[in-house]
């Protein structure tokens, strides 16, 4: 059996090429036939148009659904509402996740900085529906968010966020500003882990470095700390943007009616019954993430990794 | 004269560890000052002290006479060249360097002339455009040296400055640094655990053992007079003779030193000479070194003596391993220690 093994051993030995060959083919497979292989029938799709009246697909390469797709004014606003939704939660989050990314990677004691990653993945354990529902329940009129606005005294305050135009509505559970920090609430964590590990990654030295020769702390931030962690503020707002694009459970359990782009392709591609849209909807996601990725790139997002 | 940087019962522990227990020193403006020890000594907590990025629990840290304890390390006119070099990775070669005048917000042009003419100082004037990733070390040495001098500081700061770097390197870095620092004047002050680049470096040298000073003095002194056995034998590997044995040897309970190349191994049958200490022992083994020879020789149950022997003396053929020698010393030879 050993000699076997041995035999087995001695063979791969030196045939790296054979080698690297037979680990990498299960997942190219994988990742060849089974995902690209349907993103690219999705494309195809997109280039298909449906016949009005038998409501069937033609299989005829057109451009009739893009064109159906940008001048109709109700699909831009769709694609407009949804980016304009990913870009805020992009930003909150990174707002909200760079303090605690720091204070993960820089400040904690070894079993504090245990407890705060169980902490910020410990909601990724609970199921996804759950929270969007609770979140439902916590922002509603009669909820804990504006009892507890009543309780300090400053319902007024409430009332005059909902009362601001776009963003507001009858309750936080049926507003975009509700809608917003379900969102944030969401994704938060694929912000904050790869955050902090990009800031773990910054030398103690080089903040020392930056001090040493006059730095002061806001300027070794700007300097030092954050152009450092650019990379991992990249990879968290890419998690937090493309959730946030493709996501139609969030828009259609919480928030005001607008459609969102992931609700226009489930529609679509449903009850509507028209697979086209649907995969034309669905490659503006792909579209607008491939800018992203290079608008980072010129920016030096990836200069540092 | 005040002096450049002065510790005044300077201390700092780190939970039950006391890394720098009540020092005090001070350095003159212009010296090229080491601080030499083992590790977890305390030399680089007391330059981190020097440099800001630690605070003393109790004492002072005064530079040009003014009080600076607590005072940050962006507001002290001390400036660092750190052991890993901490060269900013994101930035060319030219940036790094002129980062010290960009954050006192020198316009652009102005601080990369500067950054340039520092880079010509150490030889790098046309490398200004590099990533530090694309630096040999010693490269990244000189680059991280014309960081730290860009903002003229009255004192350099040099954490282990040649650790990590190859033998040859190291021999031309040490001339190097040392022309620099005559060139410019300035007061250096590095942390080595390196004996022989302090001794060849430095003007003075501070030995630190277990948090403290055990001894201060020049390059010279601290080799040819040790106060204690730890510095004996630290600085210069100076056999150090406990008291008993040496009152065995000389008669007097007085713990010595004396250093491996003082030490004569007798040719067999050869007379003792007159005045000299002498005593026989078993030769443990011999390890070649080129110049020299280094035999050990047993000489007690659990007393050996380090005898160093020049390539000259070419009568190995008598030096077996396990031979009894004769070994023989003049008495001016030894150092007399501190009891310890």
């Amino acid at each position: 059996m050993l000699s076997v093994l041995r035999r087995i051993s001695a063979f791969f030995q030196g045939r790296n090429a054979f080698y690297v060959a037979l680990l990498l083919a299960p997942p190219l497979l994988w990742l060849g036939t089974v995902y690209l292989g349907s993103l690219f029938t999705l494309l195809m799709q997109s280039f298909y148009a449906i016949d009005e009246y038998t409501a069937r697909v033609v299989p005829k390469l057109t451009l009739a659904t893009y064109r159906q797709l940008v001048t109709q004014p109700a699909h831009i606003d769709i694609v407009l509402r949804t980016v304009a939704m990913a870009i805020a939660v992009t930003i909150a989050a990174a707002i909200v996740a760079f303090p605690v990314a720091n204070y993960m990677a820089r400040h904690a004691s070894p079993k504090m900085k245990a407890f705060f990653y169980v902490g910020v993945m410990l909601p990724m354990w609970t199921s996804y529906l759950v929270k969007v529902y609770a979140w439902r329940l916590i922002l509603a009129k009669q909820g804990i968010v504006s009892w507890g606005f009543d309780a300090l005294g400053l319902s007024p305050v409430l009332d005059q966020l909902l009362s601001l135009p776009v963003v507001g509505g009858p309750s936080l559970a049926s507003s975009y500003l509700g809608m917003f920090i379900v969102f944030v609430y969401m994704w938060l964590p694929f912000m904050i882990l790869p955050l902090a590990a990009a800031l773990e990654r910054v030398p103690r030295s080089l903040l020392q470095a930056s001090a040493d020769l006059g730095a002061r702390p806001g300027q070794t931030f700007r300097n030092v700390v954050l152009p450092l962690a650019l990379p991992g503020l990249a990879a968290g707002s890419i998690f937090t943007f493309s959730l946030t694009l493709g996501d139609y459970i969030i828009p259609s359990v919480v928030g005001a009616p607008g459609y969102f782009i992931g609700m226009m392709v489930y529609q679509q591609q449903g009850t509507a019954g028209n697979l086209p849209l649907a995969a034309a909807f669905s490659v503006v996601p792909i579209v607008l993430i491939a800018l992203y990725l290079s608008l980072a790139r010129r920016l030096g997002a990836f200069d540092a990794l | 004269m005040t002096a450049a940087i002065e510790l005044r019962a300077a201390s700092r522990a780190f939970g039950p560890v006391i890394a720098l227990d009540h020092v005090s020193l001070a350095i003159a403006p212009g010296e090229f000052f080491a601080l030499l020890g083992p590790s977890g000594s305390g030399k680089t907590t007391c330059l981190r002290l020097i440099a800001g990025f630690d605070q003393p629990d109790s004492g002072e840290v005064l530079l040009d006479g003014e009080d600076v304890t607590g005072v940050p390390p962006f507001d002290r006119n001390v400036n660092t060249v750190f052991q890993d070099y901490a060269l900013f990775p994101h930035m060319s070669v030219a940036e790094n360097v002129a980062y010290g005048l960009r954050v006192r917000g020198v316009r652009t042009t102005e601080r990369l002339k500067r950054a340039g003419e520092m880079l010509e100082l150490v030889q790098l004037g046309s490398f200004g455009d590099r990533r530090p990733a694309q630096l040999s070390g010693g490269q990244k040495q000189r680059v991280a040296l014309a960081r730290a001098l860009i903002n003229q500081p009255r004192v350099l700061l040099l954490d282990e400055p040649l650790g990590a770097l190859d033998l040859k390197l190291r021999e031309e870095m040490q001339a190097e640094l040392k022309s620099l620092q005559q060139r410019l004047g300035i007061t250096f002050v590095f942390v080595t655990h390196d004996q022989g680049e302090a001794l060849s470096m430095a003007d003075r040298v501070a030995v630190f053992s277990q948090g403290r000073i055990e001894q201060l003095d020049t390059p010279r002194e601290l080799y040819n007079r040790p106060r204690t056995a730890f510095v004996a034998n630290f600085v210069g590997s100076a056999n150090v003779v406990a008291a008993e044995l040496a009152q065995a040897l000389t008669g007097r309970r007085q713990p010595f030193a004396i250093r491996p190349e003082l030490i004569d191994i007798l040719a067999p049958g050869e007379r003792v000479p007159d005045g000299a200490v002498s005593c026989q022992g078993t030769l443990l083994d011999v390890l070649y070194h080129g110049a020299s020879s280094r035999c050990h020789v047993q000489i007690g149950p659990d007393s050996v003596l380090a005898v160093a022997r020049p390539e000259s003396a070419s009568d190995d053929g008598a030096l077996a391993k396990g031979a009894r020698v004769r070994l023989a010393w003049r008495p001016e030879s030894t150092v007399a220690l501190e009891s310890a």
